[in-house]
């Protein structure tokens, strides 16, 4: 299924991406060349296939809910581009 | 004598324990070895001088003091930017994190140390790991010690140069799609896979969470072993490191090749393949035979399947992954947003680079609306049939062979502005992603322009005893790091 300039751009919102116009162009052909190769999966019938999300299945990735230290708030904040009174500062959200 | 910057993991650790050397003097001849020849190499991102001497003196400390020594005393090691290293910059090849300083080591970091491995530093790589090459990192064009016209793979390409032109003892790469294995092949060394969970992922800055490992690079198949001992098992940090025993993979080095079956999987010696890699593979090969194994042609039969299934499951990880990435946290943010939404736009139009979003975009559109089962659900499904291929075919042998690499190190730029043909490198790597299974690349052989060949050893899951085994025995029949060394580093001018 070829992939046009308005789906790449849609795409791009959804990824919190901006793109200029040479530059679809360019994701465009290289989508395209990419999913025909992908396409060739279409060959294989996987009607009654499990799906494998994970090699072992997930098989010990639950523990118990202990309360244990974290990392100190001041470490938390430390690469925060912007931080205010503890907390992480982003632009204004509501007026 | 032999230079301490030519000496392996077991010696230095020995040279150190004894009091033959200090791990100070030792870690003095790497760091003056980074000098003058990582100026052309170009393998690191930082080099940790202050640092390292600080741990080396703290290694020799403990011996004066009679406090006794780690499995890995006094070694340097190199550290792919990608694993969070406290209070040092780990950038991932990538504007967006060009600034940030982790408050943490990554699980496998913090054992190096407790082992007492000198951490010399941190290593360039293609931005998040994405990349065959590392020429996509936001920073240095590493360059293969073999040629320094060539690439030395990716993208762990900093951690196989490093060790390839002696500027470190051994180092961690990560591998998500071959990153580790492919670098190693092209720049002549040993490098290893191990199985999916055999190493914590924790402090491990995410690609793909069900597919990314950590490994270790050495000189010799011995020094992969001595690394990976003392990073592999479980970690309470990371929920999908497994809660088995580690065994003494040293100890299983010198066991030979008789009597054990190897699968030569005929999908993995296509038509078309170069005629070099193919005759140095099945040059080895018949090697091992000569020393005892016995050589089994099998199929694994879907794995043409493999790369349009990794590309899926990966980017469509990655995208999820990367969507941290937003300007509030950590890393860059755009200076002067609008808005909210203006932020995270701006930050990550300008903290990404090209093959990163393109990667991010591949994901986004085959877990979107519509798609999810055309793609995601049916990679999925085709990584199922990856994996029975390869449960058939342990059922009659004990490892497989195949060529790490369909070719030896490109020249930059050949393959940089076609992902596809970039992609297609890693079409005899992916498959044990998928599969979840070890796989170690040793190198057997040249091309007629003296660049290296690798082979590739796969094991059953958490077998990586058998592969190292292997891969011990090839190595000394193969005789290669004693005949063969890139050539001289000579002094800039």
């Amino acid at each position: 299924m070829a992939i046009g300039k308005d789906q790449i751009r849609h795409i791009a919102r959804l990824a919190n991406l901006e793109f200029s116009e040479t530059e679809i162009e360019r994701f465009s052909r290289q989508f395209n060349a990419i999913l025909d190769h992908v396409a060739q999966l279409d060959r294989l019938d996987t009607a009654h296939i499990e799906p494998t999300f994970h090699v072992d299945g997930g098989a010990h990735a639950l523990r118990d809910d202990k309360v244990a230290e974290s990392i100190p708030q001041g470490e938390a904040l430390a690469n925060a581009p912007e931080a205010a009174r503890g907390l992480f500062k982003v632009p204004r959200v509501l007026g | 004598m032999i230079a301490f910057t030519d000496r392996t993991v077991g010696e230095i650790r020995t040279l150190v324990t004894t009091g033959e050397a200090s791990a100070t003097d030792i870690c003095r001849a790497y760091l003056d070895r980074i000098r003058a020849v990582d100026p052309r190499v170009q393998a690191f991102r930082a080099v940790l001088d202050a640092a390292a001497l600080e741990d080396a003196a703290r290694v020799d400390r403990a011996r004066r003091e009679g406090r006794g020594a780690g499995p890995l005393a006094g070694v340097p090691i190199a550290v792919k930017d990608v694993l969070c290293t406290r209070g040092t910059p780990t950038t991932c090849g990538s504007r967006i994190l060009e600034k940030f300083v982790p408050g943490f080591d990554a699980t496998c970091v913090a054992r190096l140390r407790a082992a007492g491995a000198v951490i010399v530093g941190k290593t360039n790589m293609d931005e998040f790991a994405m990349g065959s090459s590392t020429e996509n990192s936001a920073y240095e064009k590493t360059r293969n010690p073999w040629d320094l016209g060539c690439v030395p793979g990716g993208s762990s390409g900093g951690s196989a140069a490093c060790v390839a032109a002696d500027e470190a003892a051994a180092s961690l790469g990560t591998d998500t799609g071959g990153s580790i294995r492919q670098p190693a092949a092209f720049c002549g060394i040993p490098a290893l896979k191990p199985t999916y969970g055999r190493v914590s992922r924790y402090g491990l800055v995410a690609f793909a969470s069900s597919l990314d490992q950590v490994g270790p690079f050495g000189r010799t198949v011995e020094d992969v072993a001595r690394v990976l001992q003392v990073i592999a098992g479980h970690d309470p940090l990371d929920s999908t490191s497994a809660p088995r025993p580690v065994p003494d993979y040293a100890a299983v080095l010198d066991r030979g090749l008789l009597g054990l079956r190897i699968g030569v999987p005929r999908e993995y010696f296509p038509t078309g393949l170069d005629p070099e890699v193919d005759a140095a593979v099945r040059g080895a090969l018949q090697i091992a035979g000569k020393a005892g194994a016995s050589l089994a042609e099998i199929t694994l039969p879907h794995t043409e399947y493999a790369i349009p299934a990794y590309y899926i499951v990966a980017t469509a990880e990655a995208s999820s992954n990367l969507a941290r990435y937003d300007g509030v946290r950590y890393g860059h943010r755009t200076p002067a947003p609008a808005d909210l939404p203006g932020l995270y736009v701006g930050t990550r139009t300008e903290g990404f680079g090209a093959e990163v979003k393109r990667r991010i975009m591949l994901g986004t559109y085959v877990l979107s609306s519509g798609y999810y089962d055309a793609y995601y659900l049916k990679a999925q499904k085709v990584r199922t049939l990856l994996r029975q291929d390869f449960d058939r075919a342990f059922e009659n042998v004990d490892v497989i062979v195949t060529p790490t690499s369909p070719t030896a190190a490109f020249r930059f730029g050949d393959k940089v502005d076609d992902p596809l043909a970039m992609y297609l490198s890693d079409i005899f790597t992916v498959t044990l992603n998928l599969a979840g299974l070890p796989g170690i690349s040793i190198p057997c052989g040249l091309t007629k322009d003296r660049l290296p060949i690798g082979l590739q050893i796969v094991g059953r899951r958490f077998d990586e005893e058998m592969v190292l085994r292997v891969a011990a025995a090839l190595e000394g029949e193969l005789g290669f790091r004693g005949a063969h060394r890139p050539p001289a580093l000579a002094p800039a001018p």
